[in-house]
């Protein structure tokens, strides 16, 4: 699956994207953060607090709790500040 | 095109042109441009940062809403990304209806909702360095009032 960091977790994890092999046993995108935040001490600096940080699962904003699958993108970005 | 994200200035002539077509009876143009100064800050540009694909899926959807919800002839949202001088353009919502409350009404609903939910992040560079900008309570307190009307 395919993980996409934006702004400053961006800047903080030192990547725009990695590619990781889907482990089943992520049941949803806490267990995918909890393991992210293994990765590195960068990694873990980025997600320790997931109130900063909004997350969407192939382009939909999506809770903690949503469910994964192999194929899907799951990005991590700050609150949006656009227009 | 009605979702335009693009590196270049825009033209509001060409926008405005677009929107008066079709019968149109009121046109609402929304810029918001790049403020000079943040708190005491003087900016000096600002870059944005986007998502491509989902950006165009979201203010994609956020059109669709609008269009479903008032009495629109065409909505059309440009948006800019890359480095930005202050005073730039940064976005310009064009709203067209039969009526003017129409065209008002969701071009503040389609600004609120940009602001909220489009994948885009400024960063600031002024006399004290580079900053994220953080998002306001105050534009999520905007999007809050149409749950309300919708």
């Amino acid at each position: 699956m395919k993980i996409r960091y934006f702004a400053w977790l961006r800047e903080a994890i030192g990547t725009n994207s990695e590619d990781l092999t889907y482990n089943p046993d992520w049941k949803n995108v806490a267990d995918l953060v909890a393991f992210l935040r293994q990765k590195s001490t960068a990694h873990h600096q980025a997600l320790k607090d997931m109130t900063l940080v909004r997350v969407a699962v192939n382009y939909d904003y999506v809770d903690l709790d949503h469910p994964l699958t192999a194929s899907d993108e799951v990005a991590f970005f700050p609150p949006v500040t656009g227009g | 095109m009605s979702i335009e994200i693009t590196e270049n200035d825009f033209d509001l002539s060409a926008l405005y042109a677009r929107l008066r077509q079709n019968g149109a009876g009121a046109v609402v143009l929304f810029v918001g441009l790049v403020r000079d100064m943040a708190g005491d800050d003087s900016i000096t540009s600002i870059t944005l940062e986007h998502y491509p694909g989902m950006t165009e899926q979201q203010l994609e959807a956020i059109r669709t809403q609008a269009m479903q919800h008032w009495q629109l002839k065409n909505a059309i949202i440009i948006h800019r990304i890359g480095t930005l001088e202050a005073s730039a353009q940064i976005v310009a919502v064009g709203t067209a209806a039969p009526h003017r409350q129409d065209a008002f009404e969701a071009n503040q609903f389609i600004m609120d909702y940009l602001k909220t939910e489009a994948p885009f992040w400024k960063c600031e560079t002024s006399t004290q360095g580079k900053k994220w900008v953080e998002a306001r309570t105050s534009d999520a307190e905007a999007k809050k009032r149409w749950a309300k009307k919708r």
